[in-house]
C-alpha cells in the first residue's frame, strides 16, 4: 500500500487556483521531496495533505485513509512541521514536548518524551523557557516535536529554512534516521542541494502543476543536467 | 480524547494567565479599593458633627440659646472672643467654619428683624469632597435656625409651633409595578433599584470584556506565534480545540473580572449610600431559585460573548489586531448597560425592547429586575433565547475552525501574496539566466 496517493488534486483560494490537478504517490518509508519556487504550490500541497486546507477537487489517501472523509484518522498518523512554525513561548522546552505527547496514547507518552529529548539534543536548556532559545534551538525542538511521536508520515515544509549549516546538517541527519526507522517523509524545499541529499524521489512543481518527477539521479540523467536546479530550469523552460 | 480537552484548557490558562495580564488588573483593583476608602471616609464625615468655632458677641438670652444649640450640634474647637485666634484654631485642627453671633443679634430678633451671624468658612481645597464638610456645617445652621423659629413661635404666638412650621404632613404611599408600599417615596425605591441596575450590568460588561478579550488574544497569539497550524494537525477534534480555548478564556476572564470587581465593588459601595430601604418587606426580593436563574443567565451571556469573540478571533491576524477585535462585542455589552441603567425594560418603546432583548448580554440585567417581581416568563424566554444564541454562535465557531479561512484569511490577500512571491522568485534567483 502506498503511503500517499494523490490523484488530480486541485486547490482554489477563491478565484486563484493554487494547485491545478497534481498527481503523485509516495511509498512507505520513502523520503519524497516537492521542490519548486516560492508560490509554486508546495506549501499549499503540504497543508492540504496535513488536513489544514480543504480539498477543492481530486482524491487524496494517506495510508488508505480518505483525507476528506477521515481527516481525524489521518491526523493520528501524521506529523506536520510548517516552514515558519513556532511554539508556545511561555512554556519550557520540556513542557512543550510534554504538551504535544499528551495528545497521543497515554502508554506511549513517556517513550515519546524520551525520544523527543534525544532528538532535540538541547540538554539542560530544555528546562528553559522557549523564548530564550535561538532560532536553531527552536527549530530543533520543533523537529523533535514532529518526529518524537514516530508518525507514519512526516510532512516537513522547508525543513532547514533560515538555519546555519551546522544546525541544518544536524536536522537533516535526524530526519534521515527517522526515515530509516520507518517514517515516510514528504518534504518541500527550494534548496536543491538539500533535496538531492535527502530525497529518494522528487517531484518538481511549478505554477500549481507537477512538471517532472523521479529519482534525483534519474532526472539529472534524463535532462542531461549537472544538478537538480538545472533540471528544474530545463523542465520549466 | 477527553484528556486532550483538559490538555488544551491547561495550556490556555497557562498561556493567558501571565504576570502581564494579572498585574495591571491587581493594580486597578487596589487603586479602586483605595479610592473607595478615600470616598468612604469623606462621606462618613458627613454624618459626624461639623468642627467649628463660636464667637458669641450677643448680649441676651436669644444669642445664648443659639450658642447652646450650636454647641450641642457641633464639635466646638474654640469658643471665645478673638476672631483671628478662632480662625487659626479651626484651620489648624481641620475645622470648617467660625460662627460669629453679632452683638445686635438679640436686639434685631426682638425688633422682628433677622439676627445676623457672620460665618468665616475655612476651605482647604476645591474638590467635591472638600465641600462636603461645609455642607454639614450649613445643615447644622439650618437646624439651629429651625429650633430658634420654633422657640420664638412657642413663646410669642402658640404652643403648637409645628403647625406653623410644618402645616402639611404628607403621608406617602408608592405603588411600584402593582405593589403598594406605604411610607415609601419613589426616590427611596429608585435609590435601591439604581444601585442594582448599576452593579449587575457592570458585572456583565466586565465579564464580557475580560473573557472575550482572552479568547481573541489567544487566537491572536496562536496566529502570531505560528502555533495554530501545529495544533490543528494534532489528533484532537476541532470541537475540543474550540471548547478548550473557550473554557481556558472563561476561567482566566472570570478570575480577572472577579479581581476587578472586588476593587470596583468596594469603590461603588462607598459611593452608593442611603439605599437602605429593605424591599423584601413588600415581597420584592430574590430567593434561591431567582439567584439560580440569574446565574444561568450570566453564564449564558458569558458563553455567547466567548463564542462571538472566538468567531472574531478566527479573522484576526495577530496579537495586535486581536486587541481591537473585542470592540464590537464590548459595544454590544455597553448598549444594554446604559439603556437599562436609565430606563426600565418594561417602559422602553417596543422597537427598543426588541433591540435590547436581541442582545444576549441584556438578559441578566432584565432578569434581576423581573425576578424581583416574580415575572418568570420573560426570564425563561430570555434564557431560551440566550441558549439558542450561544449554541448557534459556538456552532459557527466550530464550523469556521474547519474552514480554510481560519488560516488563509481573506482570499484577496492570498492571491496577491502568491503572485508577488512568484514574481520575486523568478526575478531574484535568476535560474534562467544561468542557462542563457
Amino acid at each position: 500500500m502506498a503511503a500517499i496517493e494523490v490523484t488530480n488534486l486541485t486547490k482554489k483560494y477563491g478565484p486563484l487556483e493554487a494547485l491545478k490537478g497534481i498527481t503523485f504517490s509516495v511509498e512507505e518509508g520513502e523520503v519524497f521531496g516537492l521542490i519548486g519556487p516560492n508560490g509554486a504550490g508546495k506549501t499549499t500541497a503540504l497543508r492540504v495533505l496535513s488536513t489544514l486546507l480543504e480539498v477543492t477537487s481530486g482524491k487524496v489517501t494517506i495510508y488508505g485513509y480518505d483525507l476528506v472523509k477521515q481527516p481525524e484518522k489521518v491526523r493520528e498518523i501524521i506529523s506536520y512541521l510548517p516552514e515558519d512554525a513556532g511554539s508556545y513561548k511561555n512554556m519550557k522546552g520540556i513542557e512543550y514536548l510534554r504538551f504535544i505527547a499528551a495528545f497521543f496514547h497515554a502508554d506511549r507518552k513517556d517513550q515519546m518524551l524520551e525520544r523527543g529529548v534525544k532528538i532535540a539534543n538541547l540538554g539542560e536548556r530544555l528546562e528553559d523557557r522557549i523564548d530564550t532559545y535561538s532560532k536553531g534551538m527552536q527549530r530543533r525542538l520543533l523537529v523533535a516535536r514532529a518526529l518524537m511521536i514516530q508518525p507514519k508520515l512526516a510532512i516537513l515544509d522547508e525543513l532547514t529554512s533560515g538555519l546555519d549549516v551546522i544546525n541544518a546538517q544536524t536536522i537533516r541527519r535526524t530526519v534521515k534516521e527517522s526515515a530509516k526507522q520507518g517514517t515516510t517523509v514528504l518534504l518541500s524545499s527550494h534548496n536543491m542541494l538539500e533535496v538531492e541529499l535527502m530525497c529518494d524521489r522528487i517531484a518538481l512543481i511549478d505554477d500549481g502543476r507537477i512538471v517532472a518527477s523521479g529519482t534525483p539521479q534519474g532526472l539529472k540523467a534524463q535532462y542531461h543536467a549537472a544538478n537538480i536546479e538545472d533540471v528544474f530550469v530545463e523542465v520549466v523552460r | 480524547m477527553s484528556s486532550s480537552l483538559g490538555n488544551i484548557i491547561k495550556k490556555e490558562v497557562k498561556e493567558l494567565l501571565t504576570p502581564s495580564t494579572l498585574i495591571p488588573i491587581i493594580i486597578f483593583a487596589v487603586i479602586f479599593g483605595s479610592l473607595g476608602n478615600v470616598f468612604g471616609g469623606a462621606t462618613e464625615g458627613l454624618s459626624e458633627p461639623p468642627k467649628i468655632a463660636i464667637i458669641n458677641d450677643g448680649t441676651g438670652g436669644i444669642s445664648q440659646f443659639v450658642e447652646m444649640d450650636m454647641t450641642a450640634r457641633s464639635e466646638v474647637l474654640y469658643n471665645g472672643t478673638d476672631l483671628d485666634q478662632a480662625i487659626q484654631v479651626v484651620s489648624d485642627q481641620g475645622g470648617t467654619a467660625v460662627f460669629v453671633i453679632t452683638s445686635e443679634f438679640d436686639q434685631n430678633i426682638t425688633e422682628n428683624k433677622s439676627g445676623v451671624i457672620q460665618i468665616y468658612w475655612i476651605l482647604e481645597g476645591s474638590g467635591l469632597l472638600d465641600g462636603l464638610t461645609t455642607e454639614a456645617a450649613a445643615g447644622m445652621l439650618s437646624q439651629v435656625s429651625y429650633d430658634l423659629s420654633k422657640a420664638i413661635i412657642d413663646s410669642h404666638y402658640t404652643d403648637n409651633s409645628t403647625v406653623i412650621l410644618e402645616p402639611i404632613n404628607a403621608t406617602q404611599t408608592t405603588i411600584y409595578k402593582g405593589t403598594e408600599m406605604p411610607g415609601v417615596t419613589p426616590g427611596m425605591i429608585l435609590a435601591v433599584m439604581s444601585s442594582q441596575s448599576f452593579i449587575v450590568p457592570l458585572i456583565v460588561v466586565m465579564v464580557v470584556i475580560y473573557a472575550g478579550s482572552m479568547v481573541v488574544t489567544s487566537m491572536g497569539n496562536e496566529k502570531e506565534n505560528k502555533t495554530l497550524e501545529t495544533l490543528l494537525t494534532l489528533p484532537v477534534r476541532r470541537t475540543y480545540i474550540v471548547f478548550g480555548k473557550l473554557a481556558g478564556a472563561a476561567i482566566v476572564g472570570l478570575l480577572l473580572a472577579a479581581i476587578y470587581m472586588v476593587g470596583l465593588g468596594y469603590y461603588m459601595s462607598s459611593l452608593i449610600s442611603g439605599a437602605t430601604l429593605d424591599l423584601s418587606q413588600y415581597g420584592i426580593s430574590l430567593d434561591l431559585l431567582d439567584y439560580i436563574l440569574i446565574g444561568i443567565s450570566l453564564f449564558l451571556a458569558l458563553l455567547s460573548a466567548l463564542a462571538l469573540c472566538m468567531i472574531l478571533g478566527i479573522f484576526t491576524k495577530n496579537y495586535k489586531a486581536a486587541q481591537t477585535m473585542t470592540l464590537p462585542v464590548t459595544m454590544l455589552a455597553l448598549i444594554p448597560m446604559f439603556v437599562l441603567m436609565f430606563s426600565d425594560f418594561s417602559t422602553l418603546p417596543l422597537v427598543a425592547q426588541v433591540l435590547v432583548f436581541a442582545i444576549p448580554f441584556s438578559q441578566p440585567i432584565i432578569a434581576i429586575n423581573s425576578l424581583m417581581f416574580g415575572e418568570f416568563a420573560i426570564v425563561l424566554v430570555g434564557i431560551a433565547y440566550q441558549t439558542a444564541f450561544a449554541v448557534g454562535a459556538m456552532f459557527v465557531a466550530v464550523y469556521l475552525f474547519k474552514k480554510d479561512i481560519l488560516l488563509t484569511g481573506r482570499v484577496k490577500s492570498v492571491e496577491g501574496k502568491g503572485k508577488r512571491s512568484s514574481r520575486r522568485f523568478s526575478l531574484n534567483l535568476g535560474w534562467r539566466k544561468k542557462k542563457v
